[in-house]
């Protein structure tokens, strides 16, 4: 046929595993993605999981409201070590929120097809990370009442304003602004989907829930061109606002002047380990989601495959900057550059900067095996340790700079106390908790992008 | 429009891409202008065919020129007007240490103008349009294509515009109720 010759252009890898399996049509992914929603009994597992994340939310609700009680001081921090769990998991939660935007939107304006079955699952999950990491800052204010007069350039009765030097006020926006984004982005690529659900549902109210939040969308050509249009440039103001945010939680230490912290390597090192961080987190997720809802046909090997690769790559950017952190501790000269880099390694902190070597710089390196990629619970395995390394790159960031600086006299010792722990381990409970609920009520994998994946999708172009 | 009865116009069905996009240019061909094409998934040609073109772009650029003033000017008129005040000996005007905020508002701006005006221009929130008068319209967003003929157009005729979309190859035509 005739009709064919313009995607027969297209180059064939007949080696590449397809992004979706054989034998979909149209209306089998409408079937298939929203059956898990609307029709599908829910997997016994998803209420264990939910379960034990509404006890481990009630555990971080205990946490919250013991801090707010006592104030800040029932944590661990005092001089010098100021920050510690705290900024720990925020770091950590805002960077594993990174790998949802970057999914959606710089592989989108690249061109990367197999984005497509991943990143409204990735998005949910930046949305909710980055909801964790922002209890954390406000919280650690001690009284986050408060905190709207001391972030916020709200006018008040003391005619004073935030400082916007400050680099923790540019956190203040660029978090703030990369949450409502996130939630944007995400919502205006579910309208179309959501109007498929709407069109789907047989209960009345199910059907009136879906309808409210679609709109009305109808899909006419003219929505479209609007909506794909506004759809590219979202992701086109995401994609440099990704990198900006990441950029700017790493001004919160480098412009100060604690060693260890003032270095210009910290904003690129800092955006890849929220890569790295970030896809580590998906594939956590993604791999059980994939094999509890049976996915596979959607959530490829290749998938899998790239993801586990984009890892690796940014991985070795990540090992790369602790080895020039260790180099410039030599080669500036400079004696507490120098110091705090031999305490970091033989210090009373030398675990976590061993353990962090361990999990970021030697384990991720088995991904340059093709078979290791391929397999799902060897890379899981991978994937916590990732998770756990770049946790403790921030630990060994935050603790260890801060604990020894320059005078010997104001050295101290940091641990956390259990409300610490309490809360950071609430803050994965309430994560878990909210990534069931998103899976079970809205459609995890976007249905009408995955439909343009498909040859029948194509239209010959018309000449005039 | 001669009819007793008003619609809003005759809606033809298509089982696949190709099929709509080749109807929505023969009817452009043939001289409609008021019609509108609906498919589950977006088809770039369709609006090729339809000759529509959109201009939503430009409120992102100047909602984003917006939020750069807007941020720029915050930070200015708060640190350099209103509370001047001496950090580490910094100019008042530290535009350095001004840029991360401007930037972070240029794309708060510009990102939610942009959605909204989408949103806006697409003439939703809409609780009620006609073309869901059609039972089978409910698979505009699995699996179908719809191409509406709207009855203000100059050209329509119930019985006229009927044929015309058969002849189209269309699966069904089916008259929408206003």
């Amino acid at each position: 046929m005739e009709a064919n010759t313009a995607h027969q252009q297209e180059p064939v890898l007949k080696d590449v595993i397809p992004v979706v399996g054989p034998g979909h049509s149209f209306e089998t992914i409408s079937e298939k993605i929203s059956s898990i929603v609307l029709t599908q009994r829910t997997p016994i597992s998803l209420f264990i999981g939910l379960g034990m994340g509404f006890l481990i939310i009630n555990m971080l609700m205990a946490a919250v409201t013991a801090l707010l009680y006592e104030g800040v001081g029932i944590w661990g921090l005092n001089a010098p070590v100021g920050w510690g769990f705290d900024i720990t998991n925020f770091v950590w939660w805002v960077g594993i929120g990174h790998a949802g935007t970057l999914i959606s939107a710089i592989l989108l304006l690249m061109g990367q097809k197999w984005r497509t079955s991943i990143n409204r699952f990735a998005e949910a999950m930046t949305l909710f990370a980055v909801a964790c990491a922002a209890m954390f800052p406000l919280l650690h204010t001690g009284r986050p009442w408060f905190a709207a007069y001391w972030l916020l350039p709200i006018p008040n009765t003391m005619a004073i304003w935030p400082q916007f030097r400050s680099p923790l006020m540019w956190d203040v926006f660029a978090i703030s602004t990369y949450g409502s984004v996130s939630l944007l982005f995400w919502y205006v690529g579910l309208i179309p989907d959501l109007a498929t659900m709407r069109d789907r549902a047989k209960h009345w109210l199910v059907k009136m829930i879906f309808g409210m939040l679609s709109m009305g969308w109808r899909g006419s050509a003219r929505h479209w061109a609007r909506y794909e249009t506004i759809y590219n440039l979202l992701a086109g103001l995401a994609t440099p606002l990704v990198v900006s945010v990441h950029t700017i939680v790493s001004f919160d230490f480098a412009v100060s002047v604690i060693p260890g912290w003032h270095t210009t390597i910290f904003p690129p090192y800092f955006v890849a380990g929220a890569i790295f961080s970030g896809f580590a987190m998906v594939l956590t997720l993604l791999l059980p989601v994939r094999y509890l809802f049976r996915l596979h046909d959607f959530v490829t090997m290749r998938h899998i495959e790239n993801m586990a690769k984009v890892m690796l790559v940014t991985g070795l950017m990540v090992f790369y900057g602790y080895n020039v952190e260790a180099f410039m501790g030599w080669y500036s000269s400079n004696k507490y550059e120098g110091f705090m880099i031999y305490n970091r390694m033989t210090g009373p902190y030398w675990w976590s900067y061993c353990l962090l070597i361990f999990c970021n710089g030697v384990v991720p390196q088995v991904l340059w095996i093709k078979k290791i990629r391929q397999n799902v619970y060897i890379l899981w395995l991978i994937t916590l340790v990732v998770n756990v390394g770049m946790w403790l790159e921030r630990f060994v960031i935050v603790v260890t700079s801060l604990h020894r600086d320059f005078v010997p006299s104001s050295w101290g010792r940091y641990a956390p106390t259990m409300w610490e722990v309490m809360l950071f381990v609430g803050t994965i409970g309430f994560f878990v908790f909210m990534m069931i609920l998103f899976v079970r009520a809205l459609p995890m994998i976007p249905m009408f992008e995955m439909k343009t994946l498909l040859p029948e999708s194509k239209v010959k172009h018309h000449k005039e | 429009m001669t009819e007793k009865t008003k619609l809003y116009g005759l809606m033809a069905e298509f089982d696949n891409p190709q099929a709509i996009v080749d109807a929505t240019n023969a009817a452009y061909k043939a001289g409609y202008r008021k019609m509108d094409a609906y498919s589950p998934f977006p088809i770039e040609e369709l609006q090729e065919a339809l000759h529509f073109h959109t201009r939503v772009q430009y409120i992102v650029l100047v909602a984003g020129i917006i939020g750069a003033l807007l941020g720029y000017g915050l930070q200015y008129w708060t640190s350099a007007v209103d509370y001047p005040i001496n950090i580490g000996g910094r100019p008042y005007n530290s535009w350095v240490s001004f840029i991360p905020i401007t930037f972070e508002l240029t794309i708060l701006i510009g990102a939610f103008s942009g959605a909204i005006g989408m949103i806006l221009l697409n003439g939703l929130p809409q609780p009620y349009h006609p073309v869901f008068n059609v039972p089978r319209f409910s698979m505009a967003s699995s699996d179908r294509f719809f191409l509406c003929i709207e009855s203000e157009d100059s050209k329509f005729d119930r019985r006229a515009t009927a044929e015309f979309l058969k002849s189209l190859n269309a699966a069904e035509v089916t008259e929408v109720e206003p």
